[in-house]
């Protein structure tokens, strides 16, 4: 039983079906990438899961519980954290103030009016903010407005900020995507560190060959809205039916 | 001190000298002299709305300053918590503080019902709903809610009312526990005068306590929190926090600071109409918002303070305050100026105005505020240079 199950999944848009019956079952610990050419249905999935959106049918457990028709604040607090394909940061806002947010998020719950302490008398907080950014390298810019970061700060920052929450399963979709090289190396090898550090369960949307085959231990290729096959990343490289449908466009 | 930093201290206690000493700095000029007729404008009237639009724009900053949601109809809670203290005066007794407490608490309850329906749209379609809002208790004020309001006449204290918890000697008009609003001592320094009020007095104090509590709530998680719904609402949904009751109390918190500036105007003064929820009133205190500057702390303070000038001393310019202005000009030179300057005051000085908000908007978006910055800079630019220079290498030394 993995710590995400998905069950029979469909969703239409009116005449368009972006996912017809996906099963699919991310084992807690690994880091699963979902492949695909454009329009597979990749990130419909992903706003399934997040609950963006609802789906007309099937099934999605989380530890146990059902995802389905919470909101999203709820399923972040349940655990499950997501980075995006462009940086989504709180971008008047400080470095520190961006990773103190989650913070107070993870000890308070999605509401808590704490209207008169001023922030920086909340020490405990103060310090688990510090102690992450340490972690991902960036306490020299701590008091830094984040919209002046570089593309890759920023990133690092999101994920700065999702690991706060200590979540059990993140899902990144497209982490590298416009990045230079340099910017991609440093955000696989980020991820590599976290999980390495952490062992958080990853669910990977990704385009870039290269990134996927650094990091996952589990692949499943999706074509027109249902996965068509799943396996290990060598498995991968030499399925025919992936190949054909997907691979063989590109060079590896 | 205080729980504020450095910083914040400073601007708090500029705030508390200019309230308590503001009958005096408003005065700069001999009370019989002509500048003095014109510009003075320390006397308790004024200096009351000085306060009391302080109040209510501070108030209107923590909605607006720091979640970014536009209420077009904060004038709707100014007006209810008038009508709440004007009733308070006509039931119970002229004391005021039964009243203000009624006028906050009612506003609180009125955003409650405004915020929770408001606050399912963002954006243009936010600002719209509370303008209708606003606009819905105006009208309905005028005329089906007469009975409560008084309809076009506007609520007043009537002789026969029951006042039934007044006492046998208490004064005649509002007053803190038999502490007169009205009264007034003056002190006469040569040709100058400068009227201490109690009124002004109660408006202070309300003002500096309006304004250390917005300090805290700035400060405060929950300061933090509104900016980042103002920031990213999506990061802030998928780091597990809930926007709406953020939301919702920035919006009551605002609409309680409205009720409080309502209160105190009909302390100040026991009657009150429709006209004060009318969307022109609303108009005023985002224009006083944005004038002083948005999200920053003393902005509301300043914005509100310069419109109310403007309002009260520049219209009160006509020709012949002019003329006698620049009577030391030629006669054909000091016609021409008269002409030119005279669109701009008297009944003109919504035109002043119009001017400097367009010039505020376009070269300082940050308002009267980010204009002190600049001049700040321009006199203190090597200072500055050198400490926040310092300020870099202090902060990097530990990382590396």
């Amino acid at each position: 039983m993995g710590i995400l199950e998905i069950k029979g999944i469909n969703k239409r848009f009116g005449g368009l079906q972006a996912l017809g019956d996906v099963n699919l079952s991310i084992q807690e610990n690994t880091v699963h990438a979902i492949i695909g050419p454009n329009g597979a249905g990749k990130s419909t999935l992903l706003n399934v899961l997040v609950g963006k959106l609802i789906p007309d049918s099937g099934s999605v457990l989380f530890d146990g519980q059902s995802v389905l028709g919470r909101k999203p604040f709820e399923i972040a607090q349940m655990g499950i954290s997501r980075v995006f394909q462009t940086p989504e940061i709180f971008a008047d806002l400080t470095v520190l103030e961006n990773v103190q947010i989650p913070c107070f998020a993870k000890r308070d719950g999605s509401f808590r009016m704490h209207a008169l302490e001023p922030v920086r008398h909340e020490r405990e907080i103060g310090r688990q903010a510090e102690a992450m950014l340490d972690e991902v390298n960036m306490l020299g810019k701590a008091d830094v407005i984040a919209s002046s970061l570089s593309r890759g700060d920023k990133r690092r920052l999101e994920m700065a900020m999702c690991l706060v929450q200590e979540p059990r399963l993140m899902l990144l979709d497209e982490p590298t995507a416009g990045m230079a090289r340099a910017d991609t190396e440093n955000t696989i090898q980020l991820l590599k560190d976290i999980r390495k550090r952490r062992g958080i369960t990853m669910a990977i949307i990704e385009h870039d060959m290269q990134v996927v085959f650094s990091l996952a231990d589990r692949i499943t290729v999706m074509a027109q809205g249902t996965p068509l096959v799943e396996g290990s990343p060598d498995d991968i490289k030499v399925h025919p039916k992936v190949r054909e449908a997907y691979l063989g466009e590109t060079q590896i | 001190m205080l729980g504020l930093t450095r910083k914040d201290f400073t601007l708090f206690a500029i705030v508390v000298v200019l309230a308590l000493l503001a009958p005096v700095l408003l005065n700069p000029f001999p009370v019989n002299s002509a500048l003095g007729q014109t510009f003075n404008a320390g006397y308790p009237a004024l200096m009351q709305r000085f306060a009391i639009f302080g109040i209510l724009v501070v108030g209107f900053n923590i909605l607006f300053g720091l979640t970014g949601y536009l209420s077009f109809g904060h004038a709707a809670f100014l007006g209810v918590g008038s009508y709440a203290a004007v009733w308070m005066f006509k039931l119970l007794s002229f004391n005021i503080v039964p009243a203000i407490i009624l006028s906050v608490v009612v506003a609180g309850l009125f955003s409650v019902v405004i915020g929770f329906v408001s606050l399912r749209r963002s954006g243009i379609y936010f600002s719209i709903l509370t303008l209708a809002f606003a606009q819905m208790s105006y009208a309905l004020a005028y005329s089906v809610l007469t009975p409560l309001t008084n309809g076009e006449t506007g609520l007043q204290v009537y002789p026969s009312d029951p006042q039934y918890l007044a006492a046998a000697g208490a004064p005649s008009g509002p007053h803190f526990f038999g502490l007169p609003m009205a009264q007034a001592t003056t002190l006469r320094l040569g040709d100058w005068a400068f009227t201490f009020q109690v009124g002004y007095y109660l408006c202070a104090i309300m003002l500096i306590a309006a304004f250390y509590l917005s300090i805290r709530i700035f400060r405060s998680p929950f300061g933090m929190m509104l900016r980042a719904i103002k920031s990213n609402q999506t990061r802030m949904n998928y780091t597990g926090l809930n926007a709406k009751p953020y939301m919702l109390r920035a919006f009551i918190i605002s609409g309680m600071y409205a009720g409080l500036a309502g209160g105190l105007l009909a302390a100040m003064d026991p009657l009150t109409g429709a006209e004060r929820m009318f969307w022109t009133a609303s108009g005023e205190i985002v224009v006083m918002a944005i004038l002083g500057g948005v999200g920053t702390l003393i902005g509301p303070v300043l914005g509100s303070g310069v419109i109310k000038y403007l309002e009260n001393i520049v219209s009160k310019i006509n020709e012949s305050v002019l003329h006698n202005a620049l009577a030391f000009l030629p006669d054909g030179i000091e016609n021409f100026f008269v002409t030119v300057i005279h669109p701009f005051v008297g009944e003109g000085w919504h035109l002043t105005l119009g001017l400097l908000f367009m010039v505020i908007v376009i070269f300082l978006p940050g308002g009267l505020v980010e204009g002190g910055q600049r001049l700040a800079g321009l006199f203190g630019r090597r200072s500055t240079a050198t400490t926040a220079a310092d300020r870099d290498a202090a902060r990097q030394s530990p990382a590396e």
